[in-house]
């Protein structure tokens, strides 16, 4: 069972995109909510609200929010991916795949590459909702490196929600991963608001968590304005999203159904 | 070469004996079922030998491969019906299939040719085509057999595969079991805690009873074990009766309760004429007159000491149906 089969990695992933298109209720909420978050936050605040930080002057709100929704919906979807060993668990199917003749990282990547497909597609989506609103990428570069960008936040929360997924029992877990997890990482992770001049608490606290550098990064990109370097944003993500690839295959290979 | 093959197997859960020295083999091509109550131990046994769990002490080997040491061998080798529900019910009948021979590997001619083998075996090929959601229990329980012997293993393991299921749907369920050990020449290994599943079914029985296997033999075998038949009479003077028969070697108790006269006899068959006449030629009238053999629950009494229990599934299943039929709307 060592080795990686890329058969099961395929037969994962295919069921991860089968099911996806299949529940069309939970594409509909993983879009609509940033939806909201757009017509309402940014319409709303677009009128009101002006940047006095001088790199930012200009900015329209509504611009400056669309990344962090990438960034939000990037989160939500790729920790639900993630956190569906639960589901599998609680259903049964978990057994199903763990008696097969493949090795659990051949499942882990599998799962994660289903999980980072279904999670970009929605992250485009918003993208192309965003188009309706009147945001602009500047070219097929940008495009490119945002998905790539994507990619890597992808790969980081699916890996993450597996790895807290094989450490619970039942689903009870699910809701604490949403509040105590999933919340305070969206919240703190400069989505809603830029990082320049923040009480020192909470810059600590923007400062070690890893979704704050994929919209930085993804700010970068769009708009052209970050607060960190993109290089510092890149080499953080990087390592976030290998060490919880490494976190989440050791955690599945050793729980138990 | 045994099919399966178990020594001196123990599974210790925090001190608990899950499973205690167990030893027992599975010949090629039989059946063999694990007769036992709920926490006897026998899905321990089973995870065991799926290798998806270690054992504490002991050996055991599936078609001749170590499970602690040939792990990825056993695997290939074995199907498995788990005893709680494992479909993906958002997946066709076909598709669910599909993915098991994908992930173990099969190719895609053999793949195809095969779904339609096993979905005709248990008479779902014009199902193949309804998303899982929408079948009955005993249709999941079938589908489920069909995936166990997706990829041609030489052993199948069958955890309660009755659990739960109305008369009717076990019969059917067990004539596909009959039809598939013999079509496919697979050695199956069950468990059940129904009596009559096991004898019905199985080859040879083994009653395992918290973690301690008791004892293994034909269910004919069993019964004759636990011995003699018992014939109950209702004559027309019971007492009159009681001393006719006082005095027969080949009756080893007389007992009367209800009015009814209670003889434990051996060879019943050939005795019921001889103690209708004795009864006649002493001037009392026979009402009524019956057999019985015995079942596999005196069998499991006599061994035991207690009747078996029928619990209501695990909390594990009845939280799994909650939130299926949840998810459903
Ligand atoms: N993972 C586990 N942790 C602790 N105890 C367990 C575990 N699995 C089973 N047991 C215990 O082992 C015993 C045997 O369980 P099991 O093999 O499931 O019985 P059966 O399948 O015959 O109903 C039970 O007392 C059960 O509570
Ligand atoms: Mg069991």
């Amino acid at each position: 069972m060592r080795g990686i089969s890329i058969q099961a990695i395929y037969v994962l992933w295919l069921r991860e995109l089968k099911t996806f298109f299949r529940a069309r209720s939970r594409i509909i909420g993983n879009v609509a909510q940033p939806f909201f978050f757009l017509a309402v936050l940014g319409v709303g605040f677009r009128s009101s609200m002006r940047f006095t930080i001088p790199e930012m002057e200009g900015l329209d709100y509504l611009q400056f929010l669309i990344p962090g929704l990438v960034g939000m919906t990037l989160l939500f979807s790729s920790m639900f991916a993630g956190l569906s060993v639960l589901w599998d668990r609680q259903f049964g199917f978990l057994r199903e795949i763990m008696v097969a003749p493949v090795s659990r990282l051949s499942l882990v990547l599998g799962r994660i590459a289903g999980g980072m497909t279904t999670t970009i597609l929605q992250a485009l989506s918003i993208l192309l909702v965003a188009h309706l609103f009147g945001f602009r990428l500047k070219g097929p570069l940008e495009f490119l490196l945002s998905v790539i960008l994507m990619i890597i936040i992808g790969v980081g929360f699916v890996g993450m929600g597996v790895a807290f997924a094989s450490k619970m029992e039942d689903m009870h877990g699910f809701q604490i991963v949403m509040n105590f997890i999933i919340m305070p990482i969206f919240f703190l992770s400069g989505a809603l608001f830029p990082l320049q001049g923040l009480p020192s608490w909470l810059g600590f606290l923007t400062y070690i968590n890893p979704l704050t550098y994929g919209v930085d990064a993804l700010r970068g990109i769009m708009l052209d304005v970050s607060h960190f370097p993109l290089i510092v944003d890149f080499a953080v993500l990087i390592s976030f999203s290998l060490s919880m690839l490494i976190i989440g295959a050791y955690l599945f290979s050793r729980c138990e159904v | 070469m045994q099919a399966i093959e178990i020594n001196n197997l123990t599974r210790e859960f925090n001190g608990l004996k899950a499973v205690d020295d167990i030893s027992f083999f599975v010949k090629e091509g039989e059946i063999f079922g694990m007769l036992g109550p709920n926490g006897a131990g026998k899905t321990t046994t089973i995870r065991i030998l799926s290798t998806t769990l270690r054992a504490t002490r002991g050996e055991a080997k599936v078609w001749g491969y170590d499970v602690s040491r040939k792990p990825d061998d056993v695997r290939r080798t074995i199907g498995i019906v788990f005893q709680d529900q494992a479909l993906d019910d958002r997946l066709t009948a076909e598709e669910n299939l599909d993915f098991h021979a994908r992930l173990y590997g099969m190719k895609k001619s053999l793949r195809k040719e095969r779904i339609k083998q096993v979905l005709n075996l248990v008479e779902l090929w014009d199902k193949r085509n309804t998303l899982v959601k929408y079948y009955s229990g005993g249709m999941c329980r079938r589908l489920e057999i069909a995936r166990g012997l997706m990829h041609y293993p030489r052993v199948l393991f069958l955890d309660e595969p009755t659990l739960g299921l109305d008369a009717q749907t076990r019969h059917r369920i067990w004539e596909h079991i009959k039809l598939l050990n013999k079509r496919e020449k697979i050695a199956i290994l069950l468990t059940t805690h129904y009596m009559d599943e096991a004898d019905t079914l199985c080859d040879r029985v083994g009653i395992i009873d918290k973690g301690k296997m008791l004892i293994i033999d034909k269910p004919q075998n069993l019964k004759n074990r636990v011995g003699k038949d018992i014939i109950s009479m209702r004559v027309s003077s019971s007492k009159k009766m009681v001393k006719l028969v006082s005095n027969f070697e080949w009756i080893s108790s007389v007992r009367i309760y209800n009015e009814l006269l209670y003889l434990v006899v051996t060879r019943a068959d050939k005795r019921i004429p001889f103690l209708v006449t004795l009864a006649q030629e002493n001037a009392l009238k026979v009402h009524r007159i019956d057999l019985r053999r015995p079942t596999l629950e005196d069998v499991f009494l006599h061994f035991t000491g207690r009747t078996i229990r029928e619990e209501e599934g695990s909390s594990r299943q009845r939280i799994s149906a909650k939130i299926r039929s949840w998810r459903r709307k």
